[in-house]
Parts: structure tokens; sequence; C-alpha cells
């Protein structure tokens, strides 16, 4: 097995691609249970690269600890080394909210606060001391189209978020983690609570990013990594088991069980 | 073997399916057709009875404070009884003792016949009746006096009974628009001179203390502003000695006659000639004084208006220092410090903390605040005027502290209901933008757990507003002479000593020389202190349950 798993982190990016992410050796404990086991990949700088792995795998706790929100959580470790764009980010030295604004996520569960819808996507904005009325409405108006929910939402800018529905809320996450202007976007199954039509208005999202920004997707749906990845991960109990192109990885991959998870056969 | 093999999937699947449902049937248990669920029934009844049952309780308890307290203001006929023996009595009836068939008369006119209550024997009354022209008049001293009309002093003596009442009626409003007004006028002007040279004489005692002649000015004035209080004051003596001279004279039912000035009059009506409609005036009359004046009689007659205000500041200053300083406390102790056994041991102090009895915490506040923080203010900012203390002794600045420190760990543990139950994912989301673990604790956390931190000022209220035992140390007297709130500057006045309804209860109800008759003004006050803790609680809840409904839809 080490054999196997050593073959496939030997993976290397073309040479001379720019690399946003590079972890080494990255080991994460919640408590008394391993996590993450060894992980090293470098992920592609203005690419879009999906994680997949059944339920259960680490696919969130991966993605958490590339902006460091593992750091909330009581009894959590983390070690090895994860440096973005070169820079050591695991260490407490590391400017962590330099970090999160470089660094959107957009969660699993959809978090809405309890504010006006308003309010929730010029959140980040506020935050950092920006005031001009007209640069805030701008930036609404901007992030909630690109999250296709301008139409649904624009006559109620000013009343509750939490009066929206399960696939708005979460729309609206997107669109606030869009407006904090992020190199990186980590997306947590972002179309898990999403009709067809909100689906595919988010994967051109997601298309249309992919030039200027970094983003890492996990999800659950296959043809989804298929259609918008240029690489894909395969996590299994919490070790990477493959990365590769995405073209390689679902139609020739290294690994069996690699296979077996893409063909429906396991997990 | 091979024949199987080649199934075509689906088949391959269904057969599987099959023979896992199969076994799974054999499995599990038969269910009954119908669930027997009796017990769940009756669970459900106990339930509702034991909840019934104690809201009737509530109930029956507050019903029999409220109805004896506010149908004691309700102005009774009077009645004329001739015993057996001879006897006449004159009173009001109240209450009648079925056990042994006796009649509770409230006669008045305590001063001459010792008690305001007699009791009397049903098979002794001989007749009953209900005269008309008998006058009840309420005094600012010495209680009610019933009895008949029969002259106004000074004036021509009027025989006709309607005549002489109208005289009456005028007269006593005449006294009260003029007399008791220019004496109201004259003791406010006398106050504020007397400040006038209390502030000149302090500052007299200022140069005597270093040693200098005081300026002649200073002198001259202090003597001008003392000749002019005199001459004020025997103006005043000379009105309250008019006002004295002018009384109506009543005959009681002894034939004593007693001499009522109408300055001492409070009010004054005839029982048997009152339509509905005047009582219902005369109710209303006695209910606006009981919000508005204040105390007689040693507490157990007049209004509760410095009561009232005494506990609704007491509960208003409290609340400004134990609110703010349970949210920081449990903002601390949820959000910042780490989790270990110091925090355990922390947590636990909190809460046992909120069960020690009252009068433990008036005694920390009487050795803490009273003597210590009070007594150095004293020498710092207020030594002119010992050995007179100013903050060093019982005031309400002291008291609300006292009562803040003893709600403020019901105030942190509910604030702490409140932040646990905000979602790990908000919070997070707020950290994902950049915010700061701060940012993110005002704009977020905080409002999420207001229902929390209300629900604990609720609570905090309860408990302060119910609390009489470490006041009655810390600053509450029977008789404040001056309110904590005047139009004098600095208009509040925290050093002042209060009054409290909680202790007007115990002190009409236990500590007056006539409990009898102090008693429906304890079960007053008693009604009146439930209804203002139930309004101060239902405000706060109202707007929990506005906050509430804002983030009701959060339910990650
Ligand atoms: N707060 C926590 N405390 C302890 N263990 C946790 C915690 N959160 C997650 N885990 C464990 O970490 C492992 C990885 O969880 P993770 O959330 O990364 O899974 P995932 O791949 O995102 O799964 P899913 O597809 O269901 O979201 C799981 O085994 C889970 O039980
Ligand atoms: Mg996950």
């Amino acid at each position: 097995m080490s054999e196997r798993s050593s073959a496939n982190t030997v993976f290397q990016l073309p040479e001379g691609m720019p690399i946003a992410f590079e972890l080494n050796n990255l080991n994460l404990h919640y408590g008394s249970s391993h996590v993450l086991k060894n992980i090293n990949m470098k992920i592609p700088k203005h690419h879009v690269t999906a994680l997949i792995g059944p339920s259960g795998c680490g696919k969130s706790a991966l993605l958490r600890c590339l902006n460091r929100m593992n750091d909330l959580m009581e009894r959590v470790k983390t070690r090895g080394s994860v440096k973005l764009e070169g820079e050591e980010i695991n260490q407490s030295s590391h400017d962590i909210i330099r970090l999160r604004r470089r660094v959107g996520m957009v969660f699993q569960k959809s978090n809405p606060f309890p504010m006006s819808v308003f309010d929730n996507v010029i959140y980040g904005l506020k935050i950092a001391g920006i005031k001009d009325r007209k640069v805030l409405r701008d930036t609404c108006e901007r992030c909630l189209r690109a999250a296709a929910l301008w139409d649904e939402v624009k006559d109620r800018l000013h009343e509750s978020a939490l009066e929206l529905s399960g696939g708005q809320m979460q729309r609206l996450c997107i669109a606030r983690a869009i407006a904090i202007n992020p190199d990186v976007l980590l997306l947590d199954e972002p179309c898990s609570a999403l009709d067809p039509i909100a689906t595919g208005r988010i994967e051109r999202l997601i298309h249309d990013l992919r030039d200027h920004y970094t983003l890492i997707l996990v999800t659950h749906n296959m043809q989804q990594a298929a259609r918008l990845a240029d690489y894909t991960a395969f996590l299994l109990n919490g070790e990477l088991v493959e990365f590769n192109e995405t073209s390689t990885l679902f139609t020739v991959p290294l690994e069996r069980r690699t296979e077996d998870y893409i063909t429906g056969r396991f997990g | 073997m091979i024949v199987e093999k080649r199934r075509t999937p689906r088949g391959h699947r269904k057969a599987a399916q099959e023979s896992v449902s199969k076994t799974l049937r054999a499995r599990l248990p038969a269910f009954p057709k119908r669930p027997k669920v009796r017990g769940g029934d009756f669970l459900l009844w106990l339930c509702a009875v034991t909840t019934g049952a104690v809201l009737v309780l509530y109930l029956m308890l507050l019903g029999v404070i409220a109805v004896n307290g506010l149908q004691s203001l309700w102005p009774k006929r009077v009645v004329t009884i001739e015993m057996e023996d001879g006897r006449r009595l004159i009173g009001q009836l109240q209450g009648h003792d079925t056990k042994h068939d006796r009649y509770r008369l409230y006669r008045a006119n305590r001063v001459f016949q010792g008690d305001d209550f007699v009791w009397i024997e049903a098979d002794q009354i001989e007749t009953k009746d209900y005269h008309r022209d008998i006058v009840l008049v309420e005094r600012r001293e010495n209680g009610n006096l019933i009895g008949y009309l029969r002259a106004i002093q000074p004036g021509n003596l009027v025989s006709d009974e309607a005549a002489l009442w109208q005289e009456v009626q005028k007269r006593r409003a005449r006294v009260m628009a003029e007399e008791a007004l220019a004496v109201t006028k004259l003791t406010k002007r006398m106050a504020t001179i007397n400040g006038r040279l209390e502030k000149l004489r302090l500052e007299r005692r200022r140069y005597e203390d270093a040693g200098r002649e005081p300026p002649d000015n200073l002198l001259q004035d202090e003597t001008r502003l003392h000749e002019t209080y005199l001459e004020l004051d025997r103006r005043h003596l000379r009105l309250m000695a008019s006002m004295r001279g002018q009384l109506v004279v009543l005959e009681d039912a002894a034939g004593i006659r007693h001499l009522v000035p109408f300055s001492q009059i409070v009010r004054a009506y005839r029982p048997n000639r009152l339509s509905t409609f005047d009582r219902l005036s005369i109710y209303g009359d006695k209910l606006v004084e009981l919000f508005t004046e204040g105390p007689r009689e040693s507490n157990t007659e007049g209004g509760l208006f410095p009561a009232i205000l005494g506990t609704v500041m007491l509960v208003m200053l409290m609340s400004l220092f134990c609110v703010p300083l349970g949210v920081l406390a449990a903002v601390y102790l949820h959000e910042y410090a780490s989790e270990g056994w110091l925090m355990t041991a922390i947590r636990l102090a909190v809460h046992n903390l909120a069960g020690v009895p009252g009068i433990v915490y008036g005694i920390f506040g009487l050795g803490f605040f009273v003597y210590g923080l009070g007594g150095s203010l004293d020498e710092l900012f207020f030594a002119h005027k010992l050995p007179i203390p100013t903050f060093g002794t019982g005031g309400i600045l002291w008291a609300s502290l006292t009562m803040a420190i003893l709600t403020v760990p019901v105030v942190i543990v509910s604030t702490e209901e409140g932040l646990r139950s905000v979602p790990r994912v908000v919070r997070e989301g707020s950290m994902s933008l950049g915010a700061t673990q701060f940012q993110t604790l005002v704009r977020v956390v905080l409002p999420m757990a207001s229902p929390g931190i209300l629900t604990g000022f609720i609570l905090a209220i309860i408990r302060a507003a119910g609390e009489v035992a470490p006041l009655m140390i810390v600053g509450v007297v029977k008789m404040a002479p001056m309110l904590p709130v005047s139009d004098e500057f600095p208009f509040v006045h925290l050093e002042r000593k209060f009054m409290h309804l909680g202790f007007h209860i115990y002190d009409a109800g236990f500590q007056s020389p006539n409990v009898e008759a102090a008693l429906p003004m304890a079960y007053l006050t008693t009604t009146l202190l439930v209804f203002l803790v139930l309004c101060m609680s239902f405000a706060a809840m109202v707007l929990r349950a506005r906050i509430r409904a804002r983030y009701s839809e959060l339910s990650l």
C-alpha cells in the first residue's frame, strides 16, 4: 500500500505551472482520531481542483486546513506544512485574518447571519472597514448576480436572510464569499441543496471564475467534478489515494480503489 | 454457476435484494396491529392535571391577595346598630365569621375607642339601620372618623343638615386651594433658603478650619438669610394657626364631639347617600392616591408612591449594573477562557452563587459598599460634612449594587446558555470572511445570544424585586423623608435612603402598632408588588419574543 500511495503522490504538475497550495506531510487529528494522514499535494493556481471521496473521508477537514478554520475547534492538532504561494501558513505567526481574506470559503451547511440579505453580502467588506455606500451597493448587486440570486432577492434586500429558502441561503453564502474578492475560493459541496437550474448557474460561475481564481471544490457528484475540474483528488479514510488531471483520473485511474469508487462499486 | 453469473445486473440486484428483505422480515419482530399507548395517555393526563393544579394554586394565592387588597378601597355603607344591652355602635361591617355567627365592625375613631375593629355577636343585634346623614372623614392623622355633622367653626351655626354639608365642601375646597397652597409654597421657599444657609455655613467652616477669619460679606449674607428664614417661619406658623382654626365639628356614636381642622381632611363623604357612580369615583380617587401620594400613619394608610418609585428605581439601577457585568463575565467564560478544571470549578461556583441567601449579600454590601467604598468616598469628597455620612450609610446606590451582585450569577448562567445556542457554523462563517473573534462576537454572536441575555435580565428583575432581606441593611427605610429623585440638582440622589414595596409589606403587615388596621395596606402593597414585577418582566418578555422572532428561522 505504501508503495502505491507514494507512487501517486509523485504525480507532478506540468513544469512551470504556478502553484497555489503546496501541502507537505499534512496530518490532522481531531482529538484521538487521525483524520488526515500524510497528505502531499500541489494545487495549481487559477484552475479548478475537485476533491472527491466517500462521506467522512476528510474532504471538509482538508479544505478547512487551507484557511485554518480548524484552529477554531478544540483538541485539534495540525502537523506538517501548508504553503500558499510559497508562504507557510500553518504556523501561529501567520496573519490569519489576511489569510482568510485571501481564501474565501463556502460551507457545507449554509450559515447566513441573522441580518438582512444586503448586510450578509457586504459583511466581509464592512468588517474590513469599507463604508462607501455606493461601493457596498454595487458589490452586493454584482455578487448576488454572480451567485444567481439577484433576481430572486432584489426586492427584499433589506429583509432578514433567515427567511430565504435553503437553496437561496446557500447561494447567499456563495455571494458573501465572493464579495471579499479572495484569490482562492473553497467550495464545500456548494450545490448539494440546489435545484438543477441553480446548480447550472453556479457551475457557470465556477467555470467563469477559473481564469482568475483558484477554486477548490468538494463534491459528491462525479459528473460535476468531471465537468468542472481540471484536476481531481480522491481521498479515502484520510489518505490521498490519487491526484491527477481530471480526464486521466476518470478514464484511466492508476489505482484500483479510485476505479472502484468512480464506477460506484465502492463506498 | 456460469449461467447465474450471466444474469443481467438488474436481475442480479433484484435477487440479492429479495433475499435480504426476506431475512429482514423474518428477523424483525412482528409489530402489533394496534399499538397500546394508554401509558402515554395517562402520562399526558398527569402532566395536565399537575399543571392545572399548580396554576389554580397560584391564581388562588394572587386572587386572595388582590381581592383583599382592592376591596379595602371600596367605600362601604355605614350601619348603625342598636344592641340588646342598649349600646349603640356605628361602623362598616367588614366580614362575617360564620362559625361563631358574629360580625366584624369597623368603627374607626380609634383614638377614643382604642381599636378600630370590634366583633359583635349576631344574636345580640337588635336593630340595624343606615342613617343617611352619617359622615365619614378620612384624616391625615389618627385614621378615619365616623359621625354626624354638627357645626363649622368659625361661622354661624347652620341647623340645616344639607346646607351644612354644602358649606363643609365649600370651605374645604377653599382651604385646600388657598391656605394649603400657600403653606406648600412657603415650605418650599424655606427649604431653598435652608439649603443656601447650609452652603454658607460650610464655607464659613472651611475658613475657620484653615484658621482664617471669614470675609464680612459672607457673615452678612448669613445673617440676612437667617432673618428672612425667621420671618418666613413666623408667617408659616401664622398660616398654620389660622388653618387649624377652621374646623368641622362631628359627633360620634357615643355623643362625643370631635373637632377636625379642614386642613386635616383628606376626603369626606356621606357613605349612605352615595350612588354607585359616586362610589366608583371615590374608589378611583383612592386608587390614584395609592399611586401618587406618600404614606400616612406609619405606612398603614395613604399612598405608595415613594415605595413604588424606590422599587422601580432600584430595579433599573440594578439592571444597569448587573446586565453588563453578567454579560461580560459570561462572554469571557464562554468565548475566551479555555476549558479545563479551573473553568469547571468557576462555573460551578457561579451556579452556586445564585443560591446564596440574600441576607449574605446584604451583609457583604454593608461591609464592602457602605462602610468600605462609601466610607472612603466620604473621607475623600465629603469630609466637610463628617461626622454626618453622605455615602457612608445605606442608600439606593449601594442597595442596587448589592442587588446587582446578587443577580449577576443568574445573568451569567443564562447568557452562557444563549452563547452556547449560537451554532458553530455561523461563527465560522464570520471568521472565514476575515472577522476577528471580537468582531464576530459583537456583530453575530451577541445579537443571536440576546434572547438568552434577556432571559437572564428577566430572572434578575424577578429575583431583585422579590428580595427584601439584604435591602434592610443597605438602605431601605420605613419612611424616607426625601425621594431619590427630585427637582433640585443633580436630580438623582444616589446616596439617599429609599422606600421599597417589599419592605413596606413587612412593615405595614408586621411592624405597625395597629396591625389589624394595616392589613388592607399590606394586601394592597403585595398586590402592587406582584403587579409591578409582572409588568416589568412582561415588558422584557415582549422584547425577547420580538428578538427571538428575528432569529427563529435559524435552526441549523
Ligand atoms: N468536530 C469534530 N470532532 C471530531 N471529529 C470530527 C469532527 N468533524 C469531523 N470529524 C471527523 O473527521 C472525519 C472527516 O470529516 P469530514 O467532515 O472532513 O468528512 P467529509 O469528507 O467532509 O464528509 P462529508 O462528505 O460527509 O461531508 C470524519 O471521520 C469525522 O467523523
Ligand atoms: Mg464535508
